[in-house]
């Protein structure tokens, strides 16, 4: 059977990747096997693109359970006979095409990711970016996406916890949707995704299977768009009413030794979790397509075996357990159905009553081509990375309070109360810092510890340099976590790039890994878990290069963990880190994009200070020595200061400020490795001795006092009128 | 002492609750599914916060169909103490126990806050250890929470000293600003007529420890307990 490009192009596979699997197989694949393989073989399901790089993330440590790829989530160890169970995963392109159901399935699937595995998710973040609010088409999306995260996560009750999100042209037809969700379950008691023990039962657990998601895996995920329209039947539609009834009945069913392994139904549906699972336990499936209920009548083998209707999880049951686990089902007044079971072949075997439809080898259909391309810088990057500094005039004093109140009411730096006040940030009781902080902070009920998580990626550095921007979004993760006073456990990552067969694509993808696998090395955090969205692009415009960074840090002492703002009036504020800014670091900075209209630019880091810099700042959390703890990110010193004093309403006054250089720089650049914290006079001491003890410079820079934000001879402006830039710069 | 804590399908503020009572406070609490009927071992029963049955149709239309609201009904009738938060207010509301509904909140948004409450009665078993006129920091989680009924209702409410609970500000103002939703009269919580049901959007369970950001919520749940123990020595 000759097959033709339309067909290929639906599933995304090319002509070479058809020869193969008809080599391997021995034969021309029948309709069936074919959307299995376009599936298994899609971008999003076998990391063709990203499987050789992503080998360079350090994966060990000695809290480390389970790593990358081998389970629905990362697994680390936090003590107390406890594990933290974490992912993080994209749904852009849903997201871009229905921004209400694409959020929404994609905190479904994360979700389910993570109960799977027997662990009660605690916790979920966002990390979105979107095209600048004045276009009307990218309000549409922000406020369906933020609806659709809170439609969704709200009715589970799992809090939602923090997150951020960024604006930027480059996402306007490309919105970026990264949902994490982190659980918690006893170490000992997790639930493999494995299907194994010839005769054991699968049976499918959830909602009925409808037309809904076709080519999600291998068309949405894995190539570029450009007629939206054609395929909004490859969304999904989110019932969260009956997630939640899976998380329960799936918990309980955690709980009992009647079953062999859970896994969910998520990109590729039936096939992805059916055959991974197999492969998993070593085994092979049998699945007769016709026990598995159908939301509509007429759909082919082909279309139930691809489906992505959501809120549907295979569990393998040991045999003779069957009646038990369908009596919990039924409990929860949730459908369970007996569609196949485990054989001892290897073989991936779909019926249809009598026919047999597809037969093909699990270890084939899971072993997808891996590709290395060859690249070179690109030229427009040495243009762009060679900024001039001094091409561009100096701030005037007169200009310092404007250009901060436009800082602060840029969408990148403003407050984001508008977002997560429509998000149940407090259900479940742990909560103990709320969104708008460097990272949240959840206490684990039952020890004296609390867990502190935080997203970060700056797209706009790894577009100038996708090394360092890949070192620096690892770098702020774990600075965010040293501010709230953990140490960092591990990371989960969503690597959100454009068409890795384009050189300067796959240069940013190469790049941008070897920086963050370099950060991890040196910050000690291993990768856990991640996900991998390419072909962010649309009309042959790719997005920024945006891996974006959740990680999962462990405070010991829950009392001993700090916030981003001032507390006390009379506190000293001390700047911690590279004390004069190089004229550099207003490269890539918001000042430059919003001010001057210019994203160019280099950026440099000192890993060294870096990892001293949150020794020296966990140190002084854990010994009660400080009160707050801000990262200085986007907008520099003087919006880092400005947001210290709005979180609790504290001015700040400093009386001999003064710097050498630019003052532009000096205000606004964004040289890292910096945190600004407040100590009470009594304590400076003790503050100057471990700072002198990391070998990390600490800079007295004025104190706590009053109602407005004062630095004499630069800039004196009450905190009313910050306030009001600040919590304002979301409204449209 | 027992508090029976209803679990409906969608229920979440379960949880929160028996954290509360059973680790915070040291009472004894259960779950009750919603299946069951026997709520004879019960001194308090408590329908939780949550999405029961998704609020598909309303919140709280279907779940005051569920079997066990039958028996909450007779429970409530034998003067016996229930108190509904948040989708249990609005069950309460739908099955009649409460008068008024709630409706989407004015700016039409999910919201997610702290919110001061001012205690305008003490009288009734579910506020009895306040203070006169005393602010509360409790926190809100909801949708549909805009109290509204009929100037008559109101009116009704308002004599005979049946509103609970007000948002104020945290010097106890109540004003415009202050109120989260758009609920008339910023009715956070109120009360029925025999003074034994109560109904309220804000979470108590979640404002039950100092680290979570206030303990106000124990508040409540100590009257309630103090309320118990004078009614059966």
């Amino acid at each position: 059977m000759p097959v033709s490009k339309e067909v290929l192009d639906e599933i995304a596979l090319s002509q070479e990747e058809y020869q193969l699997i008809v080599k391997q197989l021995g034969r021309e694949p029948t309709a069936v096997e074919l959307g299995m393989f376009g599936s298994l073989w899609s971008e999003h399901c076998g990391y063709k693109h990203s499987k050789a790089l992503l080998k360079q993330f350090p994966s060990t440590g000695k809290h480390v359970m389970v790593k990358p790829g081998e389970e629905n989530a990362g697994v680390v160890n936090i003590g107390d006979g406890l594990a933290v169970v974490f992912k993080m995963e994209s749904h852009n392109h849903p997201s871009a095409i229905e921004p209400y159901q694409g959020a929404a399935t994609g905190v479904g699937g994360i979700v389910r990711d993570i109960f799977t595995m027997g662990a009660r998710p605690i916790a979920l973040l966002n990390s979105l970016r979107f095209g600048p609010l004045s276009e009307p088409r990218n309000r549409y999306l922000f406020g369906g996406v933020v609806s659709g995260i809170a439609g969704y996560g709200n009715c589970l009750g799992i809090p939602d916890v923090g997150g951020e999100v960024y604006f930027a042209d480059c996402y306007s037809a490309n919105p970026l949707v990264n949902a994490l969700c982190l659980g918690i379950a006893e170490a000992d008691k997790l639930v493999k995704a494995r299907a194994s023990g010839e005769g054991n039962v699968l049976m499918l657990v959830g909602a009925d299977t409808g037309r809904d998601g076709l080519h999600g895996a291998s068309g949405l995920a894995s190539r570029t768009f450009e007629e939206e329209r054609e395929l909004r039947s490859a969304v999904q539609v989110g019932n969260p009413f009956l997630e939640k009834l899976l998380i329960e009945a799936c918990l309980e069913l955690a709980k009992t030794d009647w079953i062999e392994g859970i896994q969910d139904l998520g990109a590729a549906g039936l096939t992805s979790s059916s055959v991974e699972s197999a492969s998993k336990g070593g085994s092979g499936i049998e699945i007769d397509v016709l026990k598995v209920p159908r939301r509509e009548k007429g759909m082919t083998p082909y279309e139930v075996m691809i489906s992505e209707s959501q809120e549907r999880m295979l569990v393998v049951v040991k045999r003779g357990y069957e009646d038990k686990v369908k009596a919990l089902f039924d409990r929860y007044e949730l459908r369970s159905d007996i569609i196949g079971h485990v054989t001892s072949d290897g073989i991936a075997r779909i019926r249809e009553g009598d026919n047999v439809v597809a037969e093909a080898p699990v270890a084939l259909l899971t072993k997808p081509p891996v590709y290395r391309l060859r690249t070179r810088k690109p030229a427009w990057l040495d243009k762009l990375q060679s900024l001039d500094v001094k091409s561009i005039p100096d701030i005037s004093l007169k200009k310092i309070a404007p250009t901060l109140l436009k800082l602060l009411a840029s969408p990148n730096i403003a407050c984001k109360h508008t977002i997560y006040r429509q998000y149940d940030h407090q259900v479940g009781n742990n909560t103990i810092i709320l969104p708008g902080s460097d990272a949240a902070v959840l206490r684990i009920q039952g020890t004296s510890k609390a867990i502190s998580l935080t997203t970060d990626g700056n797209g706009r550095y790894c577009y100038l340099n996708p090394f360092v921007g890949g070192v620096i979004a690892v770098a702020e993760a774990a600075r965010n976590l040293a501010c709230s006073g953990a140490e960092p456990l591990a990371l989960t990552n969503c690597l959100n790039f454009g068409n890795p067969e384009k050189n300067d694509v796959y240069y940013q993808l190469k790049e941008c890994i070897a920086g963050m696998s370099r950060a991890c090395r040196v910050l000690k955090v291993p990768v856990v878990s991640g996900n991998v969205s390419l072909y962010n692009e649309t009309k042959d415009e790719a997005i920024y290069p945006t891996p974006v960074v959740g990680m999962v840090g462990l405070i010991q002492d829950v009392e001993r963990h700090c916030a981003s703002g001032f507390k006390n009036e009379g506190d000293i504020v001390f700047l911690l880190g590279t004390p004069q800014a190089e004229d550099t670091s207003l490269g890539g900075s918001e000042y430059l994009s919003v001010i001057h209209g210019l994203v160019m630019g280099n950026l440099t880091i000192d890993l060294e200070l870096e990892r001293r810099l949150h020794r020296c700042c966990i140190d002084l959390i854990s010994r009660g020595t400080i009160n707050s703890a801000h990262d200085c990110s986007e907008g520099g010193l003087l919006a880092c200061l400005a947001e210290s004093c709005l979180a609790n309403g504290h001015g700040f006054n400093s009386t001999n400020w003064r710097t050498d250089g630019r003052l532009d720089t000096a205000l606004f650049g964004e040289a890292q490795s910096r945190i600004i914290v407040s100590v009470p006079p009594r304590l400076v001491s003790k503050l100057e001795k471990l700072a002198y003890k990391w070998q990390v410079p600490a800079t007295a820079l004025g104190i706590v006092a009053g109602t407005r934000l004062v630095i004499k001879d630069y800039v004196n402006i009450s905190l009313e009128k910050m306030e009001r830039a600040w919590l304002g710069g979301l409204d449209t | 002492m027992k508090f029976g804590i209803i679990v409906f399908p969608g229920t979440w503020s379960d949880r929160d609750c028996y954290y509360a009572l059973n680790h915070t406070l040291g009472q004894t609490a259960d779950y009750i599914w919603h299946t069951e009927t026997d709520l004879s071992t019960y001194d308090c029963i408590i329908l939780p916060g949550g999405f029961s049955y998704g609020d598909y149709l309303r919140p709280g239309a279907i779940a005051r169909f569920s079997p066990i609201m039958a028996s909450v009904e007779r429970f409530a009738a034998e003067g016996k103490l229930v108190i509904g938060i948040c989708n249990g207010f609005q069950i309460l509301c739908e099955s009649g126990l409460l008068p008024g509904v709630l409706r989407q909140n004015d700016h039409l948004q999910y919201r997610c806050q702290w919110t001061y409450l001012k205690v305008e009665t003490t009288s009734s078993p579910f506020t009895t250890t306040c203070q006169p006129g005393q602010v509360l920091k409790i926190p809100i989680s909801h949708y549909e929470g805009r109290y509204h009924a009929d100037e008559a209702t109101l009116f009704e409410l308002e004599i005979n000293n049946r509103v609970a609970f007000r948002y104020a500000t945290p010097s106890g103002e109540v004003t415009q600003e202050a109120n989260p939703n758009g609920a008339l009269h910023n009715i956070a919580g109120i009360i029925n007529k025999n003074g034994n049901v109560l109904g309220m959007m804000p979470h108590p369970e979640r404002a039950c420890e100092p680290i979570l950001g206030s303990s106000d919520g124990n508040i409540i749940w100590e009257s309630i307990i103090a309320s118990i123990q004078r009614s059966t020595r």
